[in-house]
């Protein structure tokens, strides 16, 4: 061992690459301009979508070598194991004093082959392994699942079945986002928002448990309907954190987001123009703080989203701020359907009538759902036997993540944090 | 009695108020955050989890000292030490009452201030020594960190310097006696209050603390350059730390909080005895409101905090310095009494 590390060091692997990099990144550093993919926009804009003129320009405060005086860059592991790389993202760092001038993601860390795993599962018994991919928000994928399943075996769902899985969807949501929200308090060093975020989602876990059974990985939305019916207890359990759970999030809000230290951390950084969203096919949050108005549960809607009244909160400035303010809105976006949910709640089944083994036709069928970060999608083929022949997870974080390269440089170590935490990363769902 | 016994038996004094006090507040920091974390804090460890401290110390002293084979050993070594000697000797320069004092150093004040000086110096050693990427980065900050705030640190406390004339700690402490208007005891707190302020912001980033933790910045740099360090080494850095703070807020209480004086007591006889428990109390109030900061806000980024160091508060420390000069001295300018 001791006689490999100088020779390690010597290793000139950085040397002659660096020129190059550093002239490469220094074009990247320009902003691009609006029109950089000009058959994305105006096509695929829809009509009233907000187009922002001016964003701000990628931060970019250090200069690169004084007076000609030779400086090396660093590369540094940020990761797996970090405080603030949510759980185990690597990010390969090449850094100039403070400044990010390469950024990578490595991922795989923590890959139990899913997707392969689901076709040795009957189809009543992928959603567990689907709860383990994004394990903040595994309603979500497993409606996604279910509602992939019924297109091919053509079920239809009772009208009750699916205002539940609207029900428990955004209470899910609102447990995912709260997650988020502490998570990007504490990259930025701010510690007690965390655990009162903590003490909020206990509240819904709990009621998640009272629905469900269990109170992360659920398995209770499946192909058909629901698990079990919506137990008598909960409705008050939901009422009265209803009423309490809107002046709490004010004082959440009033700790991270209007605190001044945190706006000069995230205003302006991690700007991710539109065009480079789309192309990078971001979704969700991410998406909609770029001023893209695009939202699972309006443009395709499923469950009881179509009988439901709901806005879907947009960003302008396409920065950290804008992520963080388009998130907070969606929680209370989603306290406000929660009530009109609970308020509405038909009566009637809880579940079709489905065989105990679902041998679907053979065929493809694709199912998306608006999951807390963005469009969760299943694609999934039948060869007609109890079993999917193939699934395929499209999971919004992944898409969020690949981004990453592209907005790291030319911002500082703290700021990469503030990005990654931005993009609201489940590792799990990453890396499946 | 032999003057230099004596001078040793203070200084075991002042290393043993110093221990004392980090075991209290080690044990204070974490019933307070808990507090305002919705959490618990230690509560298994004897009652209240008053052991815990005792216990974490025994765990530190008997954990094995993992040392990296590349790391430079001496400096390596000598890190923990430089950054625990100088707060070990700030503590010499305090003065808990006229009597309980550890030394009566005509320039006590300049002492704490250059003593305090030398403590990033261990931990920018730290960084380098110990040969990892994340250290260095946390090192270095250290050093842009306290070279930009100990100008402000010691250019807010000279507008006392120069209303009461004093550097001696007790002397400073003995000309805040007495009312304003009656009813307003004379601390320099309400003359200096801007002075204060400016005191207290650099004083966080002097103690490395929230939300002013460069050097550690557990979200960026994990912890800085006390990454690779371990067992009593460690332990010492964070004694430091906390002596670091306790330093701070005494600072604060006989700068600003008249040290040990009681309002309209202070020729009170038992009011004198009781001086070094008035001086703890007002010490530890600060200290908590130091916890407090920690507790709630975030940190700021590297560049924002050398901005405000250099653009703002130097400045600003600069014009309130010069504005109580010349309020000062206009009385004799007029000819008035002054």
């Amino acid at each position: 061992m001791a006689n490999r590390r100088p020779a390690a060091k010597k290793q000139p692997a950085g040397k002659s690459a660096q020129p190059k990099q550093a002239a490469q990144s220094k074009q990247s550093m320009q902003p691009k301009p609006a029109a950089a993919n000009p058959h994305l926009l105006g096509e695929i804009l829809p009509e009233g979508a907000y187009e922002v003129e001016v964003l701000p320009k990628g931060l970019h405060r250090v200069p690169r070598g004084v007076d000609e005086l030779a400086t090396e860059h660093l590369i540094m592991n940020m990761g797996p194991q970090h405080p603030s790389t949510h759980g185990v993202l690597h990010l390969l760092l090449e850094i100039d004093g403070e400044e990010v001038i390469t950024g990578e993601a490595n991922i795989g860390y923590l890959h139990r082959g899913i997707e392969k795993l689901a076709e040795h599962r009957r189809y009543n018994q992928v959603g567990t392994l689907l709860d383990r991919s994004d394990y903040l928000s595994g309603l979500h994928s497993e409606l996604a699942f279910s509602m992939a399943v019924e297109q091919l075996a053509e079920i239809e769902v009772p009208r009750k079945a699916n205002w539940i899985r609207s029900l428990v969807s955004e209470l899910n949501r609102i447990a995912s986002h709260l997650v988020w929200m502490g998570t990007f308090g504490m990259d930025a060093g701010s510690m007690p928002g965390f655990l009162y975020a903590l003490r909020e989602r206990e509240a819904l876990l709990d009621i998640l448990e009272t629905i469900t059974g269990a109170r992360m990985m659920f398995n209770y939305v499946r192909p058909g309907g629901v698990l079990m019916d919506l137990p008598p207890e909960v409705e008050p359990m939901i009422r009265a954190f209803l009423a309490d759970f809107p002046t709490k999030l004010e004082e959440y809000d009033t700790l991270i987001g209007k605190n001044e230290i945190m706006q000069a951390r995230i205003k302006g950084v991690g700007v991710i123009h539109r065009s480079t969203a789309l192309a990078f096919g971001l979704t969700g949050a991410n998406l909609r703080a770029t001023g893209f108005g695009w939202d699972v549960r309006k443009e395709r809607p499923y469950a009881a989203y179509p009988e439901l009244d709901f806005d879907i909160p947009v960003g302008e400035t396409a920065d950290c701020w804008a992520r963080y303010l388009v998130r907070m809105e969606e929680m209370r976006v989603s306290t406000k359907l929660v009530g009109q949910l609970l308020d509405g709640m038909p009566e009637g089944d809880h579940s079709a009538k489905v065989a105990k083994v679902l041998r679907p036709p053979a065929g493809e069928a694709y199912a998306a759902v608006e999951s807390p970060r963005g469009e969760m999608g299943i694609h999934l083929a039948s060869d007609g036997s109890d079993k999917p022949y193939r699934m395929r997870v499209r999971g919004p974080a992944y898409y969020a993540l690949s981004i990453i390269d592209e907005i790291l440089p030319g911002n500082l170590i703290a700021d990469a944090v503030m990005t990654a935490g931005s993009l609201d990363l489940v590792l799990g769902e990453i890396d499946r | 009695m032999n003057p230099v016994l004596v001078a040793v038996l203070r200084a075991l004094a002042a290393l043993g108020l110093m221990l004392a006090n980090g075991v209290v507040l080690i044990y204070m920091l974490r019933k307070v955050l808990g507090h305002m974390h919705v959490r618990l804090g230690p509560n298994r460890v004897g009652p209240f989890g008053l052991l815990q401290t005792t216990m974490d110390v025994i765990k530190l002293l008997t954990k094995e000292d993992v040392m990296a084979s590349s790391v430079d050993k001496w400096l390596f070594r000598l890190a923990p030490l430089m950054v625990f000697v100088p707060a070990f000797m700030a503590y010499l320069a305090l003065a808990l009452s006229p009597t309980w004092r550890f030394s009566n150093l005509d320039g006590g004040l300049l002492y704490l201030f250059a003593v305090l000086s030398l403590v990033p110096i261990g931990i920018v050693i730290a960084g380098w020594a110990s040969n990892s990427k994340w250290s260095l980065i946390g090192g270095m900050r250290a050093a842009g960190q306290q070279i930009a705030y100990e100008v402000p640190l010691l250019l807010s406390v000279l507008g006392i310097v120069l209303m009461s004339g004093t550097l001696n700690m007790t002397d400073i402490v003995r000309s805040q006696q007495g009312l304003w208007l009656g009813f307003l005891p004379r601390w320099y707190i309400f003359p200096q209050f801007p002075a204060f302020l400016l005191f207290m912001v650099a004083g966080l980033a002097e103690l490395n603390q929230t939300p002013f933790d460069m050097s550690e910045a557990e979200s960026e740099l994990i912890s800085g350059f006390a990454n690779e360090y371990s067992g009593m080494k460690f332990g010492f850095m964070f004694l430091a730390e906390f002596s670091n703070s306790f330093i701070i807020a005494a600072l604060a209480t006989t700068l600003f909080f008249g040290g040990w004086l009681i309002p309209g007591l202070e020729r009170n006889a038992l009011a004198l005895q009781l001086g070094p428990i008035v001086f703890m109390i007002k010490t530890y109030i600060g200290i908590f409101v130091l916890m407090w900061i920690r507790g709630t806000l975030p940190r700021v980024r590297v560049d924002q905090l050398l901005a405000l160091g250099w653009k703002r508060l130097i400045p600003m420390s600069l014009a309130w310095v010069m504005l109580t000069g010349v309020i000062i001295k206009l009385p004799s300018l007029f000819g008035g009494v002054g």
